[in-house]
């Protein structure tokens, strides 16, 4: 399976749906933030009234937060003021800049594509040149619909689920990531505009992997991307993100919010491949990426696992985080962080045990090369009735090169004598050593280096679906291109 | 001409010079045993011919089956045919044996132009050569040396020269920690792969490998020189006299600017 020819198809289908290309020019609202452009967002999309208001206390909050400059700063990360009131804050569909030929994009990514073996119509689609072709995939997308269907497994945009299902997402929206959380929350809450759904009904397993593959019009979500899995008792569901080759994006920051709801004996996975630009070599330029990614594990038994391989953007922020409520409930965390060049990456998890006999396991693999800065930022919180909970935590560095950075914060609170906590790191450089011996085997200096790393990943890749370890392990090697020697 | 030719080597790290002048020439189908006491150069020489980066070589040349050995990357010299024998392999967490030596297998094929081999058609290949160093095919779902005793380290040594045939191998003290049993099997494996088409270079202390690796010739490198050579009785003087004599000797018989 391809994701870009998902993002193909999506465009495509979302097109074709809702006719953006004859709205585009006046769909556009004016720059900056304040309670009329909330309330035109809400408008444009026809929201229920709970939806409006949810915004706008949303968007008070954050504008609080705005003037008493609690911007958060306690990242180890560093960028330039960003000008809220400088973004356009609903534009649909985000028509990109409007490229005429692909001779008009950094020819740095067209490598990259070239690399990944994309082909050329899905080179331009992903770097924002538009594409003349048809793409016929309705009849695909719509047989898995009407699989899904048959379960009751309801995967739509977040604006379908708003106008199909307000009920559940009036139930769910800000149940586990309210809009008081953090800065950049509530600025999502406030300005999303698109994401997506799902529901699993009681008792069903979801038969196929739900990535945006399947789904109409959900591509695009834009900047302040929201998204919402609910799995209800005894249910599963494997949930993709991501895309493997590098979007150009004329937008600089993004704030996305992802909010999983698990109750008893249910089970989410979600995984990332998270590949936006990063900046060129210089350190200019690419995607400010500040993310707020929780589950809860509501009820007995369940499990939510979240598996993340970031590669792009010049910063990511993210912390995907379980609230292990639930007895016995499980939560997990496999993180692969590459930062190359002038990349920054502040990320890592945040286990909440308040279950008894709840469990999580975090294993973080943070690699840096060139400039890059990676720090893990872990928090593991046992409170009082939490008894005989249990962590294991894995953090491993490893840097390429002399250049480069690699922190850790691991922060632990334990209210609970019963429990149990292991924790493991190491930091280590790609050996010379290690290199040689691969080198006097016949392998060139950078596979060797891609095979050291991808090595050093493993952990975390076999808990991704198959194609998407590959192609993560492919982009790996691209994204570490020249990092060595 | 000799499949490697190597004239007046002189090599330094980090300014030390530690090979002052080596000559050497090997033909294919010989096998050759540098021996020599600690310190005295022997895996500097076994390294720079595999074109480790951080030696130094000040003067000198190396031919390898006509080529300019030393314009070479180490890659490049593995897929020309050179292959060392690591007096201590590396380990590789997260990669299995398997697919490591599939990988280098093909990298080298693509080198010299010929098609890559798929897991398929290696398996076969992979299983005879395990069979010939008596090696659990288990081990080669873990990952490269990871954990592996110092005996199973230097019999996948062996192991991955077998599968990559070159026509250079060079054994760095591949003798050294194994049991008898062992180096038995090993030598065995060793000189299976004697072949009219192929030159060793041998490193070692110890005579008791001779026993099972009959070389052609043995050379004695002292303090960055090879200071005697001769055919396989040599090992057994040296083994009675030691090298302090033999250092002795040299003083009074070659003359210092050798
Ligand atoms: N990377 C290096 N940096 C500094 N000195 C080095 C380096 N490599 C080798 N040397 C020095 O060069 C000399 C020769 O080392 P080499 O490893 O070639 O000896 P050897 O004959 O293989 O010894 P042994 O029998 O103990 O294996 C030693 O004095 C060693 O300390
Ligand atoms: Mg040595």
């Amino acid at each position: 399976m391809s994701t870009n020819v998902d993002t193909i198809r999506n465009l495509a289908e979302r097109e074709y749906k809702w006719g953006f290309v004859t709205e585009v020019e006046d769909d556009r609202v004016p720059k900056g933030l304040n309670e009329e452009i909330i309330r035109t967002i809400s408008a444009k999309k026809e929201e229920p009234q709970f939806m409006l208001e949810w915004r706008l206390k949303a968007y008070r909050h954050w504008a609080s937060l705005e003037k008493s400059e609690a911007e958060p700063k306690w990242a180890n990360i560093k960028y330039g003021p960003i000008d809220y009131q400088g973004i356009v804050y609903y534009s649909a569909p985000k028509k990109k800049a409007g490229l005429q030929s692909l001779d008009e994009v950094d020819p740095e990514i067209l490598r990259t594509y070239e690399k990944l073996g994309i082909p050329l119509a899905e080179q331009k689609m992903l770097a924002g040149v538009a594409v003349d072709a048809v793409f016929d995939s309705v009849s695909v997308a719509t047989t898995f619909k009407a699989k899904l269907a048959e379960l009751g497994v309801i995967f739509c945009s977040f604006s379908e689920a708003v106008q199909q299902h307000p009920e559940l997402v009036q139930k769910y929206l800000g149940s586990v990531v309210p809009y008081t959380d953090n800065f950049f929350a509530a600025l999502n809450a406030a300005v999303f505009t698109d994401g997506s759904f799902v529901y699993v009904p009681k008792g069903v397993r979801c038969p196929m992997e739900l990535s945006t593959y399947f789904r109409i019009n959900a591509a695009e979500t834009g900047q302040f991307e929201r998204t919402l899995i609910v799995a209800d008792e005894g249910a599963y569901v494997s949930y993709l993100e991501g895309c493997t080759a590098p979007i150009r994006d004329e937008n600089q920051l993004h704030a996305a919010v992802v909010e999983l709801v698990a109750f008893d004996n249910a089970q989410i996975k979600y995984s990332t491949v998270q590949n936006w630009y990063p900046g060129d070599k210089q350190g200019r330029g690419g995607i400010y990426n500040f993310v707020t990614k929780r589950g809860k594990c509501a009820g007995m038994n369940s499990k939510i696992s979240w598996t993340q391989v970031e590669t792009g953007s010049a910063i990511t922020w993210k912390y995907p985080s379980c609230i292990l409520q639930g007895d016995n409930a499980v939560g997990e965390f496999y993180s692969v962080a590459l930062t190359n060049n002038y990349q920054q990456a502040d990320t890592g998890t945040k286990m909440i045990h308040l279950g008894k006999n709840t469990t999580s396991t975090i294993v973080s693999k943070g690699i840096s090369a060139g400039h890059g800065q990676n720090t893990y930022r872990g928090m593991v919180k046992i409170m009082k009735g939490a008894s005989h909970a249990r962590n294991y935590t894995q953090c491993d560095s490893l840097l390429i090169g002399d250049q480069c950075g690699a922190h850790t914060f691991p922060y632990i609170e334990v209210k609970n004598s019963s429990s149990r906590m292991e924790h493991e790191a190491s930091t280590s450089k790609i050996g010379e050593d290690q290199l040689f011996y691969l080198q006097q085997r016949g392998l060139k200096t950078e596979d060797a280096v891609s095979m050291i790393v991808n090595g050093f990943c493993k952990q975390v890749f076999r808990e991704l679906p198959m194609e998407f370890a590959v192609e993560a392990q492919k982009l790996l090697s691209v994204s570490l291109e020249g990092s060595v020697g | 001409m000799s499949l490697l030719e190597i004239r007046n080597l002189h090599v330094s790290v980090d300014g030390h010079e530690i090979l002052k002048g080596i000559n050497l020439a090997v033909n294919a189908g010989e096998v050759h045993s540098i021996m020599g006491p600690n310190g005295s150069g022997k895996s500097t020489l076994a390294q720079v011919l595999s074109r480790r980066d951080m030696y130094r070589v000040t003067s000198g040349e190396i031919r390898f089956n006509g080529k300019d050995l030393l314009a070479m990357k180490p890659e490049e010299a593995a897929a020309e045919g050179v292959f060392m024998a690591f007096q201590y392999p590396v380990e590789i967490p997260g990669i299995s044996n398997t697919y490591f030596l599939r990988s280098a297998l093909n990298a080298i094929r693509k080198y010299r132009g010929e098609e890559e081999i798929d897991a398929m058609d290696f398996l076969p290949v992979f299983r005879e050569k395990l069979k010939l160093l008596e090696m659990d095919e288990r081990l080669m779902n873990r990952s490269v040396n990871e954990g592996f005793s110092g005996g199973e380290k230097k019999r996948n040594e062996i192991l991955q020269m077998a599968i990559l045939d070159p026509k250079l191998a060079i054994l760095d003290e591949t003798d050294s920690g194994l049991d008898i049993d062992a180096l038995r099997i090993v030598a065995q494996g060793v000189n299976a792969m004697r072949s009219p088409d192929r030159a060793m270079l041998v490193v070692t202390h110890y005579q008791r490998l001779l026993n099972y690796i009959v070389p052609d010739f043995v050379h004695v490198l002292v303090d960055g020189r090879i200071m005697r050579s001769g055919g396989p009785q040599l090992a057994l003087e040296l083994e009675a006299k030691g090298y302090a004599s033999m250092e002795a000797e040299a003083r009074q018989t070659v003359p210092a600017s050798a």
